[in-house]
């Protein structure tokens, strides 16, 4: 391989000794991390699998600075969030990670291509044309471009969450989450979108970490990391023949 | 999306556009509340105004007399009241003491505007076998003519007044059977007469006024009354007719001078202001508090509504600041434009109103009048009650978790 030669890839992110707890100081404090030890390197396909209740959602939500850990640090492309405040992990998360949820989570009042510029404008404050050529080069790319103008409410639930991989991208982000991004989509479309997935890892060398429940699309990742009750209990690679297999 | 203005705008208005149905009602609300006090405010600043201009053009702010004759207590010499009945004098007609110096002092003042000198009092209009009472006013008509604007109300025949002539009501005319350039005979309880000519007719729109007021030059009315030299008044107007009870005091300090003002010889009409502006004021705030409830009501439902989209744009790199904003934004909005539409339609009611309710003649109640500035502190007082309504919601949409918000 061409890259067998370079330095090794580097770090996007780096979990060490992450716990979380729920209801600390209370009588039904719970600790629901204990202890997760996590680096992911740049261009990696992964999977984040486990029982319902392991806490997958809660290391996304952790690993999207959408949450803060009891204890432990974590590194976004090297730099250690545990002194940053709630503007400067905002400003981190708007720059650095795309999400996208099982529900779609679109903004109905806006269009599709509204939605896919809404991390730039945020960003940027002000709509300039430069944004909106990104946003409709992105539906291009997920095949929805014709529905740019649409209203969101409008699309199917597959066109839906094709508009919201699409904004997840809208800032290539070297991290992109996704929480179950097929789990409310029939098997048809699941694949559609697994393969979008895929295909802008490989085109944008983003790092992908996808929580899902199905076995199938777990095999066509790279690596595989399972949880249970709170720890990682196996972590990876995929063979190369299984990934062919299950493609 | 327009280029020009930032993602708090945009999202503030799609959002607004998002739930027509509840921005709709509660504009619908907003718009009504301030129409009440749109109209409320311009019918009593229009009947304030319309009431102080027909008396401010009849009557002086400032009117200077002599001092009324004090009775005293009739003391024994220890000390003990012996007639304890005391009966005030009867006021004869008195001149002021040293008028002209008081006079001078006052026109050197620079808050007054005009100052002239009147001699007043009863006398006896006869025209062959008819007679009436009436009040003779004496009067320089350069200076008094400032200060009652009784040439505009001339009906016949011209404000002159030289020595020989008067000027009289339409109704003592009528009750007298005389017109101008006829004769009058005036004579007074002195003793003294004169025959004067009738040289004009007004019409102050006062039957009481026009039957017994008569107005000569000042030295006629000296020489009848027999107040050789002297007057019983003296005239003031003031730039600032708000001035007047502040000036009434400061000419009371002058010696022997006792000094009426306008505002406290129609004490009832500004009790009656005073009380109106009080209900005025309780009706806005309460119509303001309302307004302000309803933009907060429908905010919390919308925050509620919105909490999803609120995480998300959270988890896109919203700021609190900017989800803050988006919410102050729609309040603000929504007052604004309650306040335009409201204005529009308080004015238009007012309009509908002025030219459907006419007095008997057909002739308007009182003067339509519609300030600008009226429209410019309500609807910065609207945008801001907005703004201030929609603090709690907004704050509450920028505090939510993220995490519980996309989770919920
Ligand atoms: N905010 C919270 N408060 C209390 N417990 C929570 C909270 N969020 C998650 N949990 C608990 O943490 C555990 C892990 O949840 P989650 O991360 O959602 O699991 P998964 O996504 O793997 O199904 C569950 O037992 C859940 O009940
Ligand atoms: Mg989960």
């Amino acid at each position: 391989m061409a890259d067998a030669s370079a330095p090794a890839s580097t770090e996007v992110l780096r979990l060490a000794g992450v716990r979380k707890s729920f209801g600390v100081g209370t009588p039904r404090e719970v600790e629901v991390l204990h202890g997760v030890d996590l680096v992911l390197q740049r261009g990696e396909f992964c999977a984040l699998i486990g029982p319902s209740g392991s806490g997958k959602s809660t290391m996304l939500n952790l690993i999207g600075l959408l949450d803060r850990p009891t204890a432990g640090t974590l590194f976004i492309e090297g730099q250690d969030t545990r002194t940053l405040d709630d503007a400067a992990l905002t400003r981190l998360r708007g720059r650095n990670i795309g999400f996208v949820f099982q529900h779609h989570h679109l903004i109905g009042a806006f269009t599709a291509a509204e939605n896919v510029m809404m991390p730039l404008l945020l960003d940027r404050r002000r709509p300039d044309a430069a944004m909106r050529r990104i946003a409709e080069g992105l539906l291009d790319r997920v095949g929805l471009l014709p529905w740019k103008d649409s209203r969101v409410g409008n699309l199917s639930g597959g066109q839906q969450q094709r508009v919201a991989i699409a904004r997840a991208l809208a800032m290539y982000p070297p991290l992109v989450l996704a929480d179950e991004p097929t789990g409310n989509l029939d098997t048809k479309s699941a694949d559609g979108v697994f393969d979008l997935l895929r295909e802008m890892n490989q085109t944008s060398r983003t790092t992908f970490l996808i929580v899902t429940h199905d076995p199938r699309l777990a095999q066509r990742c790279d690596r595989i990391i399972e949880v249970v009750d709170g720890r990682i209990v196996a972590d990876g690679a995929v063979p190369a023949p299984r990934r062919i297999a299950a493609s | 999306m327009r280029n020009w203005l930032p993602f708090e705008w945009i999202a503030a208005i799609r959002f607004l556009r998002d739930g027509w149905m509840q921005t709709i009602f509660i504009l619908a609300g907003v718009s009504m509340g301030v129409a009440v006090i749109v109209f409320m405010s311009a019918l009593l600043t229009g009947i304030q105004a319309n009431f102080l201009n027909r008396v401010l053009s009849a009557q002086a702010h400032l009117v200077l007399l002599p001092p009324d004759e004090v009775a005293r207590p009739l003391r024994a010499m220890d000390g003990v009241i012996q007639d304890a009945v005391v009966q005030r004098p009867s006021q004869r007609i008195r001149s002021i003491d040293q008028w002209q110096t008081v006079l001078r002092q006052m026109q050197a003042m620079p808050e007054v505007a005009v100052a002239t000198p009147v001699a007043a009092g009863g006398a006896l209009a006869v025209r062959g076998e008819a007679s009436r009472s009436i009040t003779l006013t004496g009067v320089e008509p350069e200076g008094y003519f400032r200060i009652v604007k009784l040439p505009e109300t001339i009906v016949a025949g011209q404000p002159r007044l030289t020595s020989e002539d008067i000027v009289i009501g339409t109704d003592l005319a009528v009750e007298l059977g005389v017109g101008v350039g006829d004769k009058l005979r005036v004579t007074t309880a002195t003793g003294r007469d004169a025959t004067l000519t009738v040289t004009g007719l007004f019409d102050l729109g006062n039957r009481g006024v026009n039957e017994r007021s008569t107005f000569v030059a000042l030295r006629t009315a000296q020489s009848l009354l027999g107040l050789t030299g002297g007057v019983t008044s003296l005239q003031v107007s003031l730039h600032d007719p708000y001035a007047a009870e502040i000036m009434a005091q400061l000419a009371h300090g002058m010696a022997g001078i006792r000094a009426d003002s306008w505002i406290r010889t129609n004490i009832q009409f500004f009790t009656a202001v005073n009380a109106q502006q009080t209900s005025n004021t309780v009706i806005r705030l309460s119509v303001g508090l309302s307004v302000a409830l309803g933009i907060a009501s429908v905010l919390v439902v919308s925050v509620v509504q919105r909490s999803r989209e609120i995480g998300i744009l959270r988890a896109m790199g919203a700021r609190r600041g900017q989800i803050l904003r988006v919410f102050l934004i729609q309040g603000g909005v929504l007052g604004l434009l309650g306040s335009i539409i409201g204005s529009a339609a308080g004015v238009g009611a007012l309009v509908a109103w002025h030219a459907s309710v006419r007095q008997a003649d057909g002739s308007a109640l009182f003067p339509l009048m519609i300030q600008p500035q009226l429209f410019v502190v309500t609807a910065v007082v609207a945008s801001l009650t907005g703004v201030l309504a929609a603090m709690a919601p907004a704050l509450r949409a920028a505090r939510l978790d993220p995490v519980v918000a996309i989770r919920g």
